[in-house]
């Protein structure tokens, strides 16, 4: 095995182990925010209990969120230290500036938001929830920032061999910034409440259930989040679509399994399977003008064929293979936009059966289990969204400027890369496992869970040195 | 050498520095967690003193890693990949440690153990493995022209750099056990300042050890003889002083002490490696410099107007948390929050 491929499979798969609890932390974050804002405003008991209740819920996935974060930021030194020097008067200021403006704010106001229950007024406190879902969203934006150069460079010039920055405005106001954030913000928004419905549903399935009304509450909030969130993925992810067919159009082609130039109108295909070896398509099924909806707005329009834009990207950049993995990226797309679709329908629909009248959703076990298997789509959606992206830039790291092949640490050698990564998988595995199972832990504890614990132990409490506390 | 690479070079010497100030006192309670405390409610009293804490105080190891890649992306890249294993044990070290608070709070009393054990085994071996990074970067790698470095086990594993290692894990031990003198009621303070006394006996000893080494290994006392030799002494000042704040129970002093003592210690490499970066064991033109390693003139520009105006910022907040989290924590009253 080479050290491009290790090095590769390592940062595929720290970087989707990451990206699985990102969405799920910023998500999560809004989620517990909302909650604890009604109970300032109403002062219902009820929503505090919900805050605290899912609130344990963020806090894991923060954790594991925030320790694999720093593999990141380390690896591109560690295993593309000659993409880092190539880049790095770029691409290290929005890391650099990422952990100042976002990670310190995050952190800090987290630690306050656990610990100060007590100390301060639910006023306060609901803004140290909120500062935090704030820094994780700028933390997105920054990191964002720094991945929208490599697909789309702008406001940099080459002196001596380097990428050198020559406006940094340019860098945030690249047209791929904004269309990624608003995706992988709304892709958040809609994880958070997907998985709040979704844990609610499962606890609703189970035979004996102490308060149905806390997880049917749950359970609206979470759609209506749904709702919001996925509407607007559609929307970002439509914008990014149409940037896409002008900006990377192998990506785009490769997404549609477009070998040849389309008709015009071009129509959209549902599913094929691609020979790549061939770079011809097996078999497809069509839908007719809707790629040229999809692409342009309009009822004409045709697309370019993968073929045609290799042969353009060899004159232009020179003799080397331009295909993308394509069948992966045909069916990331598809598995993206399928289960996006999905939640946003699921989200309506059960919207609609849990009307006030009807309550209709929370005696159909159907509808329950529906919702409660959604709980995972936002993982495979995030996933497979990341892997178009990332997969289909290929084979470059900086577009146009750099590729895979150059940007890999010379110096470290394949056994270093393979216990590394072997050892992440190790770790990796371990994590999730735990994760799930405190996951459902939590679950099985129910809503005030420390509250009897704690009612115990000061019950118990009876210490020589407990009146120096008050010190 | 612009004012502006000097100023970043400061300040990557101050993110560090605080790294090692804060997360320093946080790795020495997570290195007390198994030894220290004796039963569970201590353990939960010790980790509840840098529960609201220590997330915000990685950041500042994180930061300074931004920092380096973004002002000095040959360094970054330099070092990076050149202490590839020694970063990836330092990487699984904090990774066990960072979940560990999480998890340990919610697993069954059955697993608890488990990660208290991640919590104790990750806080070692962060500072032990940072201090053979450091001390065997002083000492010089096999650095190529084009910045490459390919080293063997004995460069980056030798005397001095593992006494480097135990170094910098005993100075944060200590600074641990004065943190927790400082921060908790009951009979965990009286032990912290007890294994205090003891293993300051053994940090003398240590010091010496490394002052000797450094003398030998490195070429500090020829290129910088003032500086180095009245940062050495400021460390042993400090030490004492420290250790007289253990004995006649002045923990706020003690504590300030220690931490400084770190700070010497980061202040005494960073100005020992001036104006070099990285010191290739090849031939010194190899060397990794200030003046050829860093970022351009208007990155650096754009970075320094975005540090200098929210530093202060970042700096109020996190002296604001500390102020709320002022109280002493006893080991009954854990669960108050």
């Amino acid at each position: 095995m080479s050290i491009v491929t290790l090095a590769r499979f390592q940062f595929a798969m720290t970087t989707i182990f990451h990206f699985f609890f990102v969405p799920f932390s910023i998500g999560m974050a809004l989620v517990v925010a909302i909650m604890e804002t009604m109970y300032v405003v109403t002062k219902k008991k009820q929503y505090l209990r919900m805050t605290k209740f899912w609130g344990n819920i963020f806090l894991l996935s923060f954790a594991v969120g925030v320790v694999t974060g720093i593999i990141q930021e380390f690896q591109f030194g560690m295993n593309w230290s000659d993409y880092s020097r190539f880049v790095g008067d770029i691409f290290g200021a929005p890391l650099a500036v990422e952990a100042l403006l976002a990670f310190f704010m995050e952190s800090t106001f987290l630690g306050l938001w656990i610990f100060t229950w007590k100390m301060v007024s639910p006023k306060l406190h609901v803004v140290f929830i909120w500062l935090v879902t704030f820094a994780s969203s700028i933390s997105a934006f920054w990191i964002l920032a720094a991945n929208s150069f490599m697909q789309h460079p702008t406001g940099y010039t080459i002196k001596n061999g380097h990428a050198v920055m020559t406006s940094f405005s340019a860098l945030l106001t690249n047209a791929q910034l904004w269309y990624e954030f608003s995706h992988v913000i709304a892709g958040a928004i809609t994880m958070g409440g997907m998985i709040l419905a979704g844990l609610s549903a499962f606890q609703l399935l189970k035979r004996r259930i102490n308060e149905p009304d806390f997880y049917k509450k749950s359970i609206k909030i979470g759609l209506w989040i749904t709702l919001i969130g996925s509407l607007a993925v559609l929307m970002a992810g439509d914008l990014q679509m149409k940037a896409l067919v002008k900006e990377q159009p192998m990506k785009f082609a490769a997404a549609e399994g477009e070998y040849d130039d389309t008709t015009d109108p071009a129509a959209l295909t549902l599913v094929a399977w691609a020979n790549e070896n061939q770079h011809k398509r097996v078999f497809g099924v069509e839908m007719p003008y809707v790629l040229s909806i999809l692409a342009y707005d309009k009822l004409s329009g045709s697309i370019q064929g993968m073929n045609h834009i290799n042969k353009q990207l060899v004159k232009k950049y020179g003799q080397r293979n331009y295909y993308p993995p394509v069948n992966t990226l045909f069916w990331s797309f598809r598995i993206m936009a399928g289960f996006g679709m999905l939640m946003l329908l699921v989200a309506m629909l059960g919207l609609f059966l849990a009307r006030k009248k009807s309550q209709l959703l929370y005696r159909q076990k159907w509808m329950l289990w529906i919702l409660g298997l959604c709980t995972f789509a936002p993982f495979l959606a995030n996933t497979a969204g990341w892997l178009v992206t990332e997969l289909g830039r290929y084979p470059w790291t900086v577009y146009g400027l750099f590729t895979i092949k150059q940007s890999v640490s010379p110096n470290v050698s394949v056994a270093s890369l393979l216990i590394s990564n072997i050892v992440y998988f190790l770790l990796f595995t371990g994590l999730a496992a735990t994760m799930v199972a405190l996951i459902i832990r939590e679950l099985k504890k129910g809503p005030d869970y420390e509250e009897k614990l704690l009612h115990q132990d000061q019950r118990k409490s009876a210490d020589p040195f407990d009146k120096e506390a008050f010190e | 050498m612009s004012s502006l690479q000097f100023l970043w070079f400061v300040l990557i010497g101050i993110l560090f520095a605080g790294f090692f100030f804060l997360e320093g006192f946080d790795f020495g309670v997570g290195m007390s967690i198994q030894t220290l405390a004796h039963d569970e409610k201590e353990k939960n009293q010790l980790v509840a003193t840098i529960g609201p804490v220590w997330d915000g105080n990685e950041v500042w190891l994180i930061t300074a890693g931004g920092a380096m890649f973004a002002s000095y992306p040959f360094w970054y890249s330099a070092l990076f990949s050149g202490y590839y294993l020694i970063l990836f044990i330092i990487l699984v070290g904090l990774i066990i440690r960072g979940v560990s608070f999480e998890f340990r709070q919610k697993v069954a009393a059955r697993q608890k153990n488990l990660w208290n054990w991640s919590l104790a085994s990750g806080s070692f071996i962060v500072p032990f493995f940072f201090g053979i990074l450091f001390i065997s970067m002083i000492q010089g790698m096999p650095i190529d022209a084009k910045g490459n470095m390919a080293a063997g086990f004995t460069d980056y594993i030798n005397l001095f750099s593992v006494v480097g290692g135990i170094a910098l894990t005993l100075l944060s031990y200590l600074h641990g056990l004065n943190y927790i003198a400082l921060k908790t009621i009951g009979p965990i303070r009286d032990r912290a300042k007890n294994y205090a006394k003891f293993l300051y006996g053994v940090l003398y000893i240590g010091l010496v050890a490394f002052a000797f080494l450094l003398y030998l290994r490195t070429d500090f006392f020829n290129v910088h003889l003032v500086s180095t030799l009245m940062l050495l002494v400021l460390m042993v000042v400090l030490t004492v002083i420290a250790n007289v704040g253990v004995m006649r129970n002045m923990e706020l002093l003690a504590f300030l002490a220690s931490g400084l003592t770190l700070i010497s210690l980061v202040a005494l490499l960073f100005t020992g490696l001036f104006p070099r970066l990285m010191i290739s064991s090849i031939t010194q033109k190899y060397d990794l410099l200030i003046t050829n390693a860093s970022s351009s003139p208007y990155t650096l520009r754009i970075m320094s107007y975005i540090a200098l105006s929210f530093l202060p910022f970042v700096l109020a907040y996190i002296a604001w948390t500390y102020y709320i989290f002022r109280k002493r924590i006893s080991h009954d009253r854990y669960t108050e929050y």
